[in-house]
């Protein structure tokens, strides 16, 4: 793949401006094909080291694995209370996280983006709140709180930290998301007597389905990757989700750090965002964009 | 008169629990953070009014200020190699040929990982026994020996810098794109038709005209250092001696370690404050732009 984006690129180039493209092109090619190297050798280090015995992994440096084996996944697999019971925790606190966040951000993107009414921008500024308060802040008040509801150590307390973290760029997006859809559709659909509640779920939701995949997106690999809320609220061994596993497969049992076990972790954790991230990653750039800078 | 009033009260419907939301699960957690910080709430109870002593307290607290310093440091010296590297890469691939598209996409991956996932990995590949980084760098003669990284401050704060420049420089990098992507290619070929070079054509006209989206980047990758905890928890511990704690880290210690509830509101208060004004910033900065 990547030789052929060579080629093509100084192809471009060749046919567009003369017949041997300027030094500079060479230089961008060569800088291009370094850079992805170096960008990519981490991971590719860590994978290699995953799938070697875990004595290799062990040994003292070295690029390549001397040997094939899946003893360090096995491992992680059996790993306390067992890889399926962690990557069901964080897999159904992100589900919760993406539901919480699309029935929250949808309506209230609706309401901001088609009614005008009074004291709408406050309530907007309202509701981007927790972008300019740190939940690192709130955290002692939530733990203390959830607490006496016995939403510590439980999927849902964490997935209620997750959605604060992710509502105002999901209730920003929408609004921006709604506000793109034509007057002319809804005021078509109020003469035929449709009721507002009907308009969001029958014209408006439809029309913006690609800004509730860029919500359920960001509130997935957001609440996966989230560390500090479940380091302090997952305390129990069955409780933990991946990021607070991997933590644990490092301190291990005995006290030496077992290398190997530890890049299987770490491999493990990556896979879910990378395939979703390329299988949308349209939606995430935009939804950067959208969240970061417009 | 009657159905504006019934408009106002769908709107309201629709935006209510979203709303209802925060309210519950931020604003009230924000006064009991307040009201908290003016106790001495401790985990063994306690709960006493005892004014701003707490704050007092911060005041002189040297630990909270070497923290507070440490992370303004890391801030200070992160967030232009973050910038600086991510414009730098833009301008490289901004042109959508299939390669530079294919760079942009393999820079841009560490950033959708997990920082616990990129600290452990760095963690080993700086690690002093069986890390590849040291090797690497013995073996291409940039160093002489080994180095030991977290064995002293300096030395574990720039492993820190390296394994996060590595994770967040595609961040700056798909923004500046995609501001670099929307100026007018009239204006671009105006300027090489009048014989600008390429310097020229970057200083005069591609940076002047994203310096907005540059502005932007940089104040949320700022808030984002301010906020440092995964990286510096997994990787350092604080140590050596306690000289790596960022202000969250030292906020969970007082408040999750040592149980110091009262204190560590007092603190979060502090944090909360610093970071406002970033935020207002940013928000300033975009709404004033959006006007323009």
């Amino acid at each position: 793949m990547s030789a052929s984006a060579i080629a093509s690129d100084l192809g471009v180039l060749t046919s567009r401006r003369q017949r041997r493209p300027p030094p500079s092109v060479y230089l961008a090619v060569a800088a291009c094909v370094a850079i992805m190297a170096i960008m990519a050798a981490p991971l590719a280090f860590s994978f290699l080291a995953s799938i070697e015995s875990a004595t290799e992994a062990s040994s003292a440096p070295h690029y390549l694995p001397q040997s094939f084996s899946l003893q360090n996944y096995l491992k992680v697999a059996g790993y306390q209370a067992g890889l399926a019971t962690y990557v069901g925790n964080s897999t159904l606190v992100a589900l919760m996280t993406i539901v919480a966040c699309v029935a929250l951000a949808a309506p209230a993107g609706y309401g901001l983006a088609r009614f005008s009414i009074y004291g709408k921008e406050i309530a907007f500024l309202v509701l981007l709140a927790p972008m300019m308060i740190p939940y690192q802040a709130l955290l002692t008040p939530l733990y203390l709180d959830f607490a006496k509801f016995g939403l510590v150590d439980s999927r849902i307390g964490l997935a209620i930290v997750h959605t604060i973290l992710q509502l105002p760029f999901s209730v920003y997006l929408m609004r921006n998301a709604f506000e793109a859809i034509p007057r002319e559709i809804e005021e078509a659909a109020m003469i035929d007597g449709c009721s507002a509640s009907r308009r969001l779920a029958y014209i408006f939701l439809p029309l913006a389905v690609p800004g509730l995949v860029t919500v359920a997106l960001f509130a997935f690999i957001n609440s996966w990757n989230e560390f500090l809320a479940a380091l302090i609220f997952m305390n129990r061994e069955t409780s933990f989700t991946v990021p607070i596993l991997l933590v644990s497969v490092r301190i291990g049992n005995h006290g030496a750090v077992d290398w190997g076990a530890l890049q299987a972790s770490v491999v493990i954790s990556i896979i879910p965002c990378l395939a979703v991230y390329l299988a949308l990653q349209r939606y995430y750039v935009s939804g950067l964009l959208t969240g970061a800078v417009k | 008169m009657r159905a504006q009033r019934s408009r106002q009260l769908q709107g309201w419907f629709f935006i209510g629990p979203a709303l209802l939301f925060v309210a519950v699960f931020v604003l009230v957690p924000l006064a009991q953070l307040v009201f908290t910080s003016l106790t001495d709430r401790s985990l063994l109870g306690g709960g006493r009014f005892i004014g701003v002593d707490n704050y007092l307290r911060i005041w002189r607290d040297a630990s909270f200020w070497r923290a507070l310093t440490f992370t303004a440091k890391y801030t200070i010296v992160l967030t232009p190699i973050l910038m600086g590297l991510g414009y730098a890469l833009a301008l490289l691939t901004f042109d959508n040929t299939p390669l530079k598209r294919l760079t942009r996409t393999i820079v841009f991956v560490p950033v959708i990982i997990g920082l616990s996932s990129s600290s452990l990995l760095w963690y080993w590949l700086l690690d002093e026994q069986v890390g590849l980084f040291n090797k690497l760098l013995v073996d291409l003669h940039v160093l002489k020996e080994p180095i030991v990284w977290f064995v002293s401050a300096d030395l574990a704060f720039w492993a820190v810098v390296i394994s996060i420049t590595w994770k967040v420089v595609g961040f700056g990098l798909v923004l500046f794109v995609s501001g670099i992507q929307s100026i007018n290619s009239d204006i671009i070929e105006a300027a090489i038709m009048d014989g600008a070079g390429y310097w020229s054509r970057v200083r005069l006209i591609i940076v002047p005209l994203t310096r907005r989206i540059l502005l932007l980047t940089t104040l949320v990758s700022a808030i984002g250092s301010m906020l440092a905890f995964d990286q510096f928890y997994i990787m350092t511990s604080g140590a050596p001696r306690g000289q790596t704690f960022t202000a969250v880290y030292w906020i969970y210690q007082n408040s999750f370690v040592s149980f110091k509830l009262g204190y560590s509101s007092a603190l979060s208060v502090v944090l909360t404050l610093v970071i406002l004004v970033l935020a207002a910033l940013q928000i300033a900065l975009t709404v004033r732009s959006e006007a323009a």
